[in-house]
Order: structure tokens, then sequence, then C-alpha cells
């Protein structure tokens, strides 16, 4: 293992992700204004809020998908917006799943599960393949791995892609939206290995509409619009008791 | 009158127009000038053996060599298009802006007389080398912007699954976005093999050695030599040896379009 920068010693202590005061903007839209932020390593954190209110930019922020304008976030205790951190290593300890899939259409579902494996953990062959048949038993797809993604229904997609995501033996895994492109029948499944790798001890960012999920996995709630957290807590106390009048307004459209 | 019946005698006086055409054609050509000028049989007979394997086999070979390299400059120039540094980009524009705003023939002579000329230096393979050259150039600015085209059809997201799983960028485009734009190239790049085969016809020229000679140079001699002197047939006999070449390229091109939508 090559040395890490030496003021960035990887800190398991220190939160799983944490964000201080942070700004994105798209030219001259502002869509996140001072977000401050955190999940504890082994929690399950949802966040959700209407289309528009930055959840996704702000989730994208956290691997660096997009640039923050200003403010910090720190990844197990380095901080991945300063310029010499090695951006790759950082990325490969945080699982990514889209909202598209996002699958290597060009390539088998092993292959899709083995690449990064080989090319950013420099794994052998061998190692890579057992580690991705590993992870396509635990989302139920092990007799898949010769197909290709177009050949797989979106929940069977997307169960690859959080497997192929998995095989990085990521210490946390952030989930975008990962359920609002498929067929309402598809979902269930793909829930269910959520769920299974929450009650495995997984730290979890989730930007959801799966209310339901929320309320039964989640450990905390985080309700963003405008840019900004308006409310965050226990996920039963939020959604039945929300405190805040814009909570209300947007729980009292979606429930 | 009915409409059906208007449309049939609609139908019908278009048939008999085309009919027309078709009849005054047979009766105004001069069949035995056609005949004699361009299908004299001798000139077949006699210069098959040159026209195929002379004229045929150094038009495939300056075809393939003028689009490997270009496709090799293309893959340069594209990767420039993309560099993080703006000069870079800048020159690679401006280099695919000039070659595909000049006329190939230009580049050509220019490789072919002006340089040498120029600055008192001999072209690698002599003129046929530094009209190969002058090809390449020129195949590369366009293929550059068919494979821009291509790159920028894979899903941006494919490119940010690589990146969150922690590959670094050159590994992201070598192995998740290049092998995904190619795909969705070939058909284009193909078309561009077809350009640039009949381009090789332009090296006639730069003035060429007896074995070096593409099919139009060798055509155009056989016109003043040989058994069909006097004659075009050895033209029309160059003109059927293309469209062999070129037909089934282009029936490859629209196979793998329809292919590729139906994948879709």
């Amino acid at each position: 293992m090559t040395e890490l920068n030496p003021h960035q010693e990887l800190d398991r202590r220190a939160p799983a992700i944490e964000v201080r005061d942070l700004h994105k903007s798209f030219g001259d839209n502002e869509v996140l204004t001072g977000i401050d932020f955190h999940v504890n390593s082994g929690q399950v954190v949802c966040v959700i809020g209407p289309s528009g209110s930055g959840k996704s930019t702000l989730l994208r922020c956290v691997n660096r998908l997009e640039e923050p304008t200003s403010g910090q976030i720190f990844v197990e205790g380095i901080d991945i917006t300063d310029p010499d951190t090695e951006l790759d290593r950082v990325r490969s300890r945080i699982g990514m799943v889209f909202q598209q899939f996002n699958l290597f259409g060009h390539m088998t579902v092993l292959r899709n599960l083995t690449i990064a494996q080989q090319r950013a953990k420099k794994r052998g062959r061998t190692e890579a393949v057992a580690i991705a048949r590993e992870n396509l038993a635990k989302v139920g797809l092990e007799d898949k791995e010769g197909a290709y993604p177009a050949h797989l229904s979106g929940g069977q997609q997307q169960r690859v892609a959080i497997a192929r995501a998995l095989s990085m033996n990521p210490d946390m895994m952030l989930f975008d939206e990962p359920t609002s492109a498929l067929d309402p029948e598809l979902v269930g499944d793909v829930l269910d290995v959520m769920r299974k790798l929450a009650h495995e001890g997984m730290t979890m960012m989730v930007v959801t509409h799966e209310m339901g999920f929320a309320r039964e996995v989640g450990d905390k709630l985080v309700f963003m619009d405008g840019g900004v957290i308006v409310e965050e807590g226990d996920p039963t106390e939020v959604l039945t008791n929300p405190q805040h009048r814009r909570t209300q307004a947007f729980l009292s459209k979606v429930l | 009158m009915t409409r059906s019946t208007r449309t049939r005698l609609m139908t019908l006086s278009l048939y008999a127009v085309f009919l027309a055409i078709v009849i005054a054609f047979v009766l105004v050509a001069n069949w035995e000038a056609i005949r004699s000028n361009f299908f004299l049989t001798e000139g077949f007979t006699g210069n098959w053996r040159d026209m195929v394997f002379v004229g045929v086999k150094n038009t495939i070979l300056y075809t393939l060599v003028s689009f490997i390299g270009g496709f090799v400059l293309a893959v340069f120039l594209v990767l420039m298009k993309l560099a993080p540094i703006a000069p870079f980009r800048w020159l690679a524009t401006g280099y695919i802006e000039l070659f595909r705003g000049l006329p190939a023939l230009v580049v050509i002579i220019f490789m072919a007389l002006g340089v040498p000329i120029a600055f008192d230096w001999r072209p690698p393979g002599g003129t046929v080398g530094a009209g190969l050259v002058a090809l390449m150039l020129v195949a590369g600015a366009y293929m550059a912007e068919t494979l821009r085209a291509g790159i920028e059809a894979v899903p941006k997201g494919q490119a940010e699954a690589a990146r969150s799983l922690g590959m670094n960028a050159p590994w992201t485009m070598a192995s998740i976005v290049m092998p995904q734009a190619l795909r969705i190239v070939i058909p284009p790049l193909t078309n561009e093999l077809v350009i640039l085969l009949k381009d090789t016809s332009l090296l006639f020229v730069v003035g060429l050695a007896a074995n070096q000679k593409e099919l139009t140079t060798l055509a155009r001699d056989f016109m003043s030599s040989g058994p069909s002197a006097g004659t075009a047939t050895t033209l029309m006999f160059a003109a059927l040896l293309y469209l062999a070449i070129t037909l089934p390229l282009t029936r490859l091109v629209a196979y793998l379009e329809s292919k590729q939508k139906r994948s879709r």
C-alpha cells in the first residue's frame, strides 16, 4: 500500500462524511447555499426533498463528481476538496449507485464488476473474479455474470450496479435516487438489497423518494429545499411530526 | 372522375413518361461509339493484369496507409481537443478547420511540390510518400471530428461511473469511453474509408513511377498506350473496378447503421 498524504491520515474515528459550509453554483444558479452535514460510520442517512432542492448535487459533491464552489468535505477525515488529495484513492472507498445505473454497456456483467478492481485496485484477475462472484451472489444475480446489461431488466441492472460498487470493498455507499428509474414492480428487489447492506452495517447516504425505506432503514432523515437543509432528525419523527412549514408542505404532497 | 381513377391515371402517365425517356435514349444514343470508345474488348482482356495487380493493389494500399495514418492522427487530435489545457484545444481546432477547409488536391500538391521546393527537402518515399502524407493530414482532420462526435455520444454517466469507482482519467477514456465511441463511429468511419479510396485518385497529379501507379493514373496511361489506346475503355474499366470496391463498402455501412438502430 502506498503512503497516504501525511497530512491526511485516514481517521476511522472521524465521521464517515462531514460537510462544512458547502456552496455550489452552476453559473449564476446557486444550487447549494451553505450545507453543514455529517454521516457517522455505520449510519444510514436518507436525503429527501423536492426536485431541484440540491440533494443530488450534495451527494455528487461527496465524491467530487461535482466540484464544490466553496466549503470543505471530509471523507473519513480526509479533506477531498484539498487539491493534493489523491481523489482516485478516496473514490475507490466510496461506492456510488446512480439513478440511470450506468453499467458499462460494452462489457459483460462480470467484466463490469472486475474492470475497476483490476485498473484502480490493481487486483489480479483471479482475485477480482472471485470478489465479483461473491457480490453477484449477494444481490441474487450469480447466474447473470455472462449477460450484457442491455439484456437485463432495470432492477437487475441496478443490482449489478450495486454489486459493482461493492466489489471495490468501499467503506460507504452513496445512492442517487436508485429506484427512481425503475418500474414499480422492480423497486422492491433493489430496496431489499439496500436493506441487507444497511443491516450489515454499511455506511449509506441515500437520496430517495422512498419514504417507507427511509423510515424503516434510515438512522437519520434530512429534508432539503432550496439548497439548504431545512430539517433533519430521526426519520419517524421527521415524517410524522415535521417541525418546519416547508417540510410539512412537501410531506403532505408525497405521503 | 373518382379520386381512385385519377390516382391510377396519374401513375400510368408517370410510367409512360419514364418509358418515353428510356426509348428516346436508346434511339438517340450512338451505341457503336459507346461500344468502341468505352467497351473495347481488347482494353479489358489486354490490360486487366496491370489494372488489377498494379492499379487496384496500389489503390487499396494507398487507401489503407492513409486511413491508418489518418486514424492515428485523429486519435491524437481528439485527445488534444478534449485536453484541459486550452492552447492544445485551439491547436487541434485550428488544424481541423484548416484541413477540412482545403481541397485535398491542394494539400497534395503542397506536400508533393510546394514543401520540397520551399525547404529543399525530399519526402520519404518520393512524391508518393508526400501525397500519402497529404491524404493522411486531410483524413485525420475529418476522422477527428467523427471521433469527437462518437465520444460525445457516449452518455456522461459512463465516465462518471468509472471515475466513481476510482479509475483514473486515462483508463476511463481507454477502457470505458473509447471502446463505446468506436462502436458508434464504425459506420461513419467506413464512409471515410470510401471517400479516402476515391481520393487516392488525386495522387494522379504527383507523378508516379510505373510500379506505384494507382487505378486512375494507370487507366489514364492506357488511354494512350496498349491495346485500347485512343479510346476511354480503361477509364470505364477503372470506374467499374472502383465501384466493385466501393459498392460493397457502402452496403456494409447501410447494414451496420440499421443494425445499430435496432440495438438501441
